[in-house]
């Protein structure tokens, strides 16, 4: 007699293995725009803007 | 009235993040830059309406999301293959998103539906709640919830995931391992 087939199972549910993988892959691809902090144009333009009268802006 | 500093500072410490997410947005950091500059002079201008001591990246991405929204529905007829035209895009522009292992990622993530893309970035990359996500992009947050599962579940789809070692670091390791004879 035949050995029972053994059913995969991963289709079911993620494994919390996989998504702690997707999970790394997606914070790294977003904290390296992160480490590039806040471009100069942008920092000097809150700084402006933030100098500025009410009525100016 | 000048800006209270500390609002300010508050505003320039959300900044690298808001780029980071308007960069998964537009797929494009040209773009993303513009509508960073865009959002913040929006912020600044009705800095009135920001209550002090909430949540100002909420705030500021909720702003972000939503002037991209109205410029996506402007340019609907530009974009309407849009998730096929970010996959082009972040295909032209390797180089502008990132380091080459993640590539194959990048590519995966571009294939999702917009709104999945969105909410598996602001709760699994830039850290929000699946409440403060379903704030921002105005739903409920068991959409906010279903999309991030959904989002989870396609990815590991394509990007083929039947065995941990298939992905991630390992296959990088392995990639760096084949080349070494090189370096």
């Amino acid at each position: 007699m035949d050995a029972p087939a053994i059913q995969p199972k991963r289709e079911v549910r993620l494994g919390r293995e996989v998504q702690a993988r997707i999970g790394q892959q997606l914070r790294s691809l977003y904290d390296d725009v992160v480490k590039e902090g806040v471009p100069e144009h942008i920092s000097a333009l809150v700084r402006r803007l933030s100098e500025q009268d009410d009525g100016a802006a | 009235m000048k800006l209270d500093p500390a609002i300010r500072d508050q505003v320039l410490a959300t900044v690298p993040s808001l780029r980071a997410f308007a960069i998964s947005l537009c797929g494009h950091v040209d773009r993303a830059d513009d509508l960073v500059q865009e959002t913040l002079l929006r912020a600044l201008a009705h800095i009135d309406s920001f209550q002090p001591g909430t949540n100002m990246p909420a705030w500021l991405f909720t702003i972000l999301r939503n002037l991209f929204r109205s410029e996506y529905r402007k340019r609907r007829r530009e974009v309407e293959d849009a998730d096929g035209r970010y996959a082009e895009t972040l295909k032209s522009h390797p180089e502008q998103t990132g380091r080459v292992e993640f590539s194959e990622f990048r590519e995966a993530l571009a294939k999702l539906p917009s709104d999945q893309r969105e909410a598996l970035i602001l709760v699994g990359a830039s850290g929000f709640s699946y409440e403060e996500a379903a704030g921002i992009c105005g739903c409920a947050v068991g959409t906010i919830k279903s999309r991030v599962n959904r989002a989870r579940t396609r990815l590991a789809d394509l990007l083929a995931i039947d065995n941990v070692d298939d992905f991630g670091p390992d296959r990088a390791t392995r990639a760096v391992l084949a080349g070494s004879g090189r370096n």
